[in-house]
């Protein structure tokens, strides 16, 4: 499975596809941690004198945070399309079918390697928010609950992107139904909270992959936004196990 | 001497919607043999194929490899098999020895033993000159030659070769086939192909399927008979008439091909061969050319077709 894993991040970088979104991504987030540096020099003479007010974390990091979540909502279908959906056209499944892997093990191993990725995006974000500690006091606390929210949502997308890869043998219809499987997800809660004051869609509500990501952003971590995570990311790593599992029965 | 049965099929049926692929076929191969999968493309070759490699779900039967259950016990069994497909798959923006080495580690093979597992494969597939080569940039000859490294780096029981020459020239076909039979030295080969000379080239023993069903599975020799033909093709640059060749002892009929190459047509039983040669030379008739009819794989496939066809109605 780890070898799995190693060798779906190896052979990432060996395409400039990830080196391209790795150097856009950061080009682009850097760009975006800037204005925001530059918009809380401006108004720190302001908020200096108010007690308690909003410092650094809260000014820079968390709005760079949620620019993450964006950006990542944007290039994990990039990312997710080629995993399953480039083998099946490139006729190389069958090597991992015919090895003696269960295919539990081959869907986690192409998903780590995934996440590998990912993580490795996050750290060079997490360097720039933590470049700031050099001239300021930050909010370790709310760093790591940003964090934490960031990985578990992109390992829900990765995981939605595994399952909609393997449904297909066209790398390009995986990426557009990633997409929009994503975006719908992540604005679902619009149809909630458009309604009357007060009278929001509880379902909607909890279904949105933003909602839960909002609360660890602001440094709160309960245990329902975590649960809400892991029952995503398990229930499609299930599904994509249980369909590569019938395309060998039907 | 005991040999023992390393993989036994049992019944498998396949379907694709309502289309029967494979019908109710059952076999078995022994260790140290070679097994020649023979049939017409769409016969269902390669199905059975991927049924035995495990990456098809049989609809019914049972195929259990050196004693594993393939259905209840995959990963067992699937150490025990090496599979190339038609397609070999390769990640083709590695290079031979990265690709090798992913290999050996998603087929179990012991950590302290892979680089020796990698070195030993790449020097019997001859891929020393190219193992830092990306994939890609590899002939069809060479790529193929990963795909059998790739079947056989954890020195399985069984390999299964899934037409290992198609698309491949003379040259790469003939390299190949010497690579098939040094592997069949030390693994149980079966391999499936529409060409019967490689079949007849490679194999202990051939099975000819055909529209999902084995019709035919048996040794080679038996499988030469088939192909003996009671026709011999004559070239004679003086020919006599065609009547003189007709009343040779032992030809029953003659055809005239052109105005100097003829068909005789023999009894079995009776080869006019030498009796032909004798008078060519005693009559002058200046022979050029004298050789046996082959049957082509169609007509082998015909003659057993229509055996089978014509052998039911009495058995029943």
């Amino acid at each position: 499975m780890f070898s799995l894993a190693r060798n779906e991040l190896y052979r990432l970088f060996l395409s400039p596809l990830a080196w391209l979104i790795l150097a856009l991504s950061t080009l682009i987030l850097a760009y975006l941690f800037l204005t925001h540096i530059d918009n809380f020099v401006q108004i720190q003479a302001k908020i200096s004198a108010i007690p308690g007010a909003p410092g650094v974390t809260e000014l820079i990091i968390v709005p760079l945070f949620s620019n993450t979540a964006t950006i990542l909502l944007l290039i994990t279908p990039l990312i997710t399309m080629r995993l399953i959906a480039e083998e099946r056209r490139n006729d190389s499944l069958p090597l991992l079918l015919s090895a003696p892997l269960s295919i539990y093990q081959i869907a986690f191993g192409k998903f780590f390697g995934t996440l590998g990725f990912f993580i490795i995006l996050l750290a060079l974000i997490c360097l720039m928010a933590l470049s700031l500690s050099i001239g300021s006091a930050i909010d370790y606390g709310v760093i790591t609950a940003g964090l934490l929210g960031l990985v578990l949502l992109v390992a829900s997308f990765s995981a939605i992107g595994l399952y909609l890869s393997s449904l297909t043998k066209q790398p390009a219809i995986a990426a557009m139904t990633t997409f929009s499987g994503l975006f719908l997800l992540w604005i679902i809660d619009w149809a909630g909270t458009n309604q009357m004051a007060g009278e929001s869609s509880g379902l909607f509500n909890w279904l949105s992959l933003l909602r839960h990501f909002e609360t660890l952003l602001q440094g709160e971590v309960n245990s329902s936004d975590i649960a809400y995570y892991l029952i995503i990311i398990s229930l499609f790593l299930t599904l994509t196990i249980r369909h590569l599992d019938s395309e060998r029965l039907n | 001497m005991t040999t023992t049965t390393l993989l036994k099929a049992d019944g498998i049926s396949r379907y694709y919607g309502s289309h029967r692929a494979v019908d109710n076929v059952s076999f078995e191969i022994k260790k140290g043999e070679v097994l020649g999968f023979l049939g017409p493309n769409g016969a269902g070759k390669s199905t059975t194929m991927k049924i035995l490699s495990g990456n098809l779900s049989p609809n019914t039967g049972e195929i259990t490899i050196n004693g594993f259950d393939l259905l209840s016990q995959p990963k067992q069994a699937k150490a025990h098999i090496g599979y190339l497909p038609e397609q070999p798959p390769l990640y083709k923006e590695l290079t031979v020895i990265e690709f090798l080495r992913f290999c050996s580690q998603i087929n179990n093979i012991n950590p302290s033993k892979r680089s020796q597992a990698v070195d030993s494969v790449i020097e019997r597939c001859g891929l020393t000159d190219v193992s830092n080569r990306l994939i890609a940039n590899l002939s069809k000859g060479y790529q193929q030659r990963v795909g059998i490294a790739q079947a056989i780096i954890h020195t399985p029981a069984v390999v299964i070769l899934d037409e290992p020459t198609s698309g491949l020239d003379p040259i790469q076909i003939r390299e190949i086939r010497q690579l098939i039979r040094d592997i069949a030295t030390e693994h149980s080969v079966i391999l499936s192909t529409h060409i019967l000379p490689e079949v007849q080239m490679l194999c202990d023993r051939v099975q000819i399927i055909n529209q999902g069903q084995l019709v035919f599975t048996d040794t080679i020799a038996a499988l030469s008979q088939y192909m003996q033909v009671s026709n011999l093709f004559v070239t004679l640059t003086n020919p006599p008439n065609i009547s003189t060749l007709q009343q040779l002892e032992g030809v029953l009929s003659a055809e005239q091909l052109s105005s100097n190459r003829f068909r005789l047509h023999y009894h079995p039983d009776h080869n006019p061969t030498e009796n032909l040669l004798n008078k060519a030379v005693s009559l002058q008739w200046k022979l050029t050319e004298l050789s046996p009819e082959h049957h082509s794989l169609e007509d082998v496939f015909m003659n057993i077709i229509q055996h089978e066809s014509s052998a039911k109605p009495e058995s029943m």
